[in-house]
């Protein structure tokens, strides 16, 4: 079929579409490192603008840190830039292995599998270790790439409620007769930023006899007291079966994603999972710079800690000023404002004052609960922090909502 | 036909809906397009209106369409236990 302009008229009717329904999304281009001060050119063309980075996963601040980029560079020199090849035939240096280990050693698990993503990782390990015979349980806000993952795999699926471990207990009891039964959760869930009760997950599994996974993408590296992940933060080390995790966020934040867990469960996706056999190996430069990053989080518990600091000051600001944020202890501080034009039109007011933050809307969130999703990072300082809520306090202000509850923002800007 | 519709509502209602959840639902509310019932939610209703009714629904017939509101179900579920 040849790419005729009907063809194309189509096309271009579904982007239209896209637009129309106010879902369209722009990429913004930053002309620097990732840290908390950016230069961003938006739009297109226009000037370079110096704003305050609220939105990257950046958690610890390690982006850019230049004991990572030298490692980086070292693992350029003496590894070279890449392999052409998969794992499995020629692509495995020394420093995979290295860094597998500590990954394992970090994690507190028994085995560890690199993947190119956590999003591969997610993709691939689902059909890699259940079948037909199997049960997979979901929290209804797992992330995207777990419900990828899942509809790859045969295993029957079921969700439970959101945290709500009365609704998870019935279905474990609903589905007995199944052979293997897999609870499949967020450690941090990354639009709530709320955690999972892993203690109770992992206590129901042992009651009902099911294998536990947990994404902790938003948590690796900095939730739980030497940062090993919600694990670690709900007293459960070791006894999580299946832990997928990034290297793209708080570990370094360049990609590159893990299977780690029970060493017969990796083993078999080093064995079967589809994105580990049929792409390429992690570029030597990022395992080099991610081994230099699990050095950093290792030695010293100084940057979680001040992110730890950062949250807790951040919250108390927005909760003072009158906004109304969802609960939780993670770096990830949603402010609700349930209204999608409300969130796009306050985070385009916000970028304007200096401050880079997204509002969220349907499909990422569910109707009626659009909001801002700010994060949080080691790299904030106070006075990033103070400037920030200064800013939403008065963009907050013009548009009515300080001290509104939901129920009166809902009366005034609707759904 | 009205029977089938307020077991289903019930069951909607208590699968689906969080406890602080303001939004009514009602007999022709969207319940996919909507935004209230994911796919992988379905297979739970799916299982539900089975035992229930005591049907089989082939995964064919269960597409989201046909579960997109509690009027649609219950006409489905009517045309199940007709044949």
């Amino acid at each position: 079929m040849a790419y005729s302009n009907d063809v194309r008229d189509g096309f271009s009717k579904e982007l239209d579409g896209i637009r129309e329904a106010g879902l369209f999304k722009e990429e913004r281009w930053i002309k620097s490192p990732q840290a908390a001060d950016i230069e961003v050119e938006f739009p297109a063309g226009a000037e370079g603008k110096k704003v305050i980075n609220f939105c990257a996963n950046n958690y610890l601040g390690l982006s850019n840190h230049p004991d990572v980029v030298e490692a980086a560079r070292i693992g350029l020199g003496t590894r070279g830039y890449g392999l052409s090849s998969v794992r499995f035939i020629c692509g495995t240096q020394d420093i995979h292995g290295h860094l597998e280990h500590r990954l394992t050693e970090f994690l507190g698990t028994e085995d560890t599998l690199l993947f190119p993503s956590c999003m591969d990782a997610n993709a691939g390990v689902f059909e890699a270790l259940l079948g037909d015979q199997d049960i997979m349980i979901a929290d209804r806000l797992v992330h995207a790439s777990i419900v990828d993952g899942m509809r790859l795999c045969k295993a029957m699926r079921d969700t439970y409620k959101h945290s709500n471990m009365e609704h998870l207990e019935e279905k474990l009891r609903d589905h007995q007769d199944k052979r293997i039964r897999l609870i499949i959760t967020d450690g941090v869930f990354s639009m709530d930023g709320d955690l999972a009760k892993l203690d109770e997950i992992v206590a129901l599994a042992e009651k009902y006899d099911a294998m536990v996974f947990v994404d902790d993408s938003h948590a690796s590296g900095f939730i739980g007291k030497t940062g090993r992940g919600t694990h670690e933060h709900c007293g459960v080390l070791g006894q999580i079966d299946i832990i997928t995790t990034t290297l793209g966020k708080a570990l370094g934040g360049a990609s590159g994603g893990c299977v780690s867990g029970r060493k017969e469960l990796v083993e078999l996706c080093r064995q079967r999972a589809r994105p580990y056999l049929f792409s390429n190996t992690v570029a030597p430069v990022i395992v080099s710079g991610a081994i230099k990053v699990l050095d950093l989080v290792s030695a010293t518990t100084e940057r979680r800690d001040k992110l730890e600091w950062n949250t807790k000051f951040w919250r108390d600001g927005l909760e003072k000023m009158g906004l109304d944020i969802k609960a939780g202890d993670s770096p990830i501080v949603p402010v609700m404002l349930y209204n999608a034009k409300l969130a796009q039109d306050m985070a385009r007011d916000l970028y304007e004052e200096g401050i880079y933050v997204v509002g969220f809307f349907f499909p990422v969130v569910a109707k009626g609960q659009a909001r801002i999703r700010t994060q949080l990072s080691a790299a904030h300082d106070q006075h990033h922090l103070e400037k920030g809520l200064e800013a939403f306090a008065k963009v907050a202000d013009k548009y009515g909502i300080l001290g509104k509850s939901k129920k009166e923002i809902k009366e005034i800007f609707g759904l | 036909m009205e029977e089938y519709k307020k077991a289903i509502l019930e069951y909607v209602i208590k699968e689906y809906m969080e406890d602080d959840e303001d939004e009514e639902i009602t007999y022709d509310t969207e319940l996919i397009s909507g935004g209230i019932v994911d796919s992988f939610s379905m297979v739970s209703l799916k299982r539900f209106l089975e035992n229930k009714y005591d049907i089989q629904i082939p995964d064919a017939d269960a597409s989201p369409e046909a579960f997109d509101s509690v009027d649609k179900i219950a006409a489905l579920v009517d045309r199940f236990k007709q044949a």
